[in-house]
Formats: C-alpha cells, structure tokens, sequence
C-alpha cells in the first residue's frame, strides 16, 4: 500500500513534468508503470490472504473487488494513451495514475472497516 | 468531422469510463449488498453508471448521432449533480447514504460537478455544424 501509493506519486511527478515540457512518455516511464502493476498483483495476493486472517469488520466483497479494480487503471490507460502520443494521451496516464492513488486511498478507509 | 474522443476528448473519454466503472459498481454493491437501507440514493447512483456509461460509449463511437446523445447525457447528469446535490443538503432522510452525486460529489472530490460543465464544453468545441468551416 504504501510502496504503491510512493511510486505512484513519482511517476504522478514525472507524467506532470512530460505534459509541462509537451513531451510523450517514453520507455522508462512504462518501466516504472509496470512495477507499479506489479506491486498491485502483490497487494491483491498480500490483501486477499490477510482478509481471510482477519476478524476486522472489512466488507469482503468491496475489499476484493477494489483490489482487482485498481490493477485495470493502469494498463487500460497504458493502451488507451499509447494509440495517441500526443500531450492528451500523457493527459491520459496522469488520469490513470491519479485514479490508482484514489483507489489506494479509498482501499485503505475499506480496510479500516468503511462500508460503501 | 472531429473525432469526439482524440486530443482533449481522449482524456475525456478516460475520465468518463473511470467513472462509468466506478458507478456501476458503487450502485451494484449497494443494490446487492443492502437495497432497502436507501433506495432512492441507490437507484440514483444506477442512474448515474448508466448515464456515465452512456456518456462514454458516445464519445467513443463518435459520429452526429452519437454527439447528440453525449449532449443529452452530459446534460441529465449536469441536472442530475445539482438535484441530488441540493437534496442531499436539504433532505437529508431521503439519502441516507452516499451516492456519486450527493453532496455535489464531494466523496470523488467534486469531479462529478465539473465533468458535465468540461464534457458540455468540448461537446460545443466539437459539434457537427461547426465542422463546416474549420
């Protein structure tokens, strides 16, 4: 969670620095985009298996389904702003960026026992 | 004419479908899960997936027809964020709990307020007889 929520941020940091200069991404920032998924996968297998050990009052269906929604962002994004490599399709991943930093957020209050 | 989802409207379009998602599965878990606790609230938030949805679809597909039904979409759900806005101010037992619109969408830091004022916006920048005379 908190791994997620320092990367993100870089690469919020970084997206915002390409659409000052009106540059499009390039390798390096999917590299990082990519290690991001990844340490999502492994907050949907570290989350899945500490809900199952938990007696917090968490709604498990909400949990679970936040889990694997905020893993969707980012590659949709990806291919959504790689068929337009324009400033909008950088516009594009600062969208998919900030939507995982609200996920996480919101995964956190859900964790700390939040209904919908 | 101007392709409804390529350079700002990519963005849109993305904007749109994050909440079309959002929506949808906000107003499912809160029909599944606990229908009677809010009705209203819960059906209004089924509203709102299905206009966010529409919204999306429209710009995707681009097109006259398409534009038209984005037009009445953006503005059901300018109509809609108000309405529920206020209400949820004013009539605090008919919303219980949250939906996407309540309390002009503060819960998704007042996106839903702005989105239909931006869509609007480049739905006048894109609009079919304006693409006579570039």
């Amino acid at each position: 969670m908190g791994a997620v929520l320092v990367l993100t941020v870089v690469a919020l940091v970084w997206i915002a620095v390409l659409l000052v200069k009106d540059e499009t991404a390039g390798d390096r920032l999917f590299v990082l985009m990519a290690l991001i998924e990844a340490v999502l996968l492994v907050q949907l297998v570290v989350g899945v298996v500490q809900l199952s050990g938990t007696d917090r009052d968490v709604s498990g269906v909400l949990f679970v389904s936040y889990l694997i929604g905020v893993l969707t962002a980012l590659p949709i994004g990806a291919f959504w702003s790689l068929a337009e490599r324009t400033r909008a399709g950088t516009g594009v991943l600062a969208v998919a960026a900030f939507t995982v930093v609200a996920l996480e957020l919101r995964l956190d209050t859900i964790w700390g026992g939040a209904g919908a | 004419m101007r392709d409804l989802s390529s350079g700002p409207g990519r963005v849109l379009v993305f904007v749109y479908g994050v909440f079309a998602v959002a929506a949808t599965g906000r107003s499912l878990v809160q029909l599944g899960v606990d229908a009677e606790r809010a009705p209203v609230a819960y059906s209004l938030s089924l509203v709102a997936a299905v206009i966010y949805l529409v919204a999306t679809t429209c710009l995707l597909l681009g097109g006259r027809r398409s534009w038209l039904i984005a037009v009445a979409a953006c503005t059901i759900e300018l109509v809609g964020v108000l309405v529920v806005g206020t209400l949820s101010y004013v009539d605090t037992a008919l919303f219980p709990d949250k939906t996407v619109w309540s309390h002009f969408g503060q819960g998704y830091g007042f996106l839903p307020l702005v989105l239909p004022f931006v869509g609007l916006a480049w739905l006048r920048q894109t609009r079919p007889q304006a693409q006579r005379n570039p």
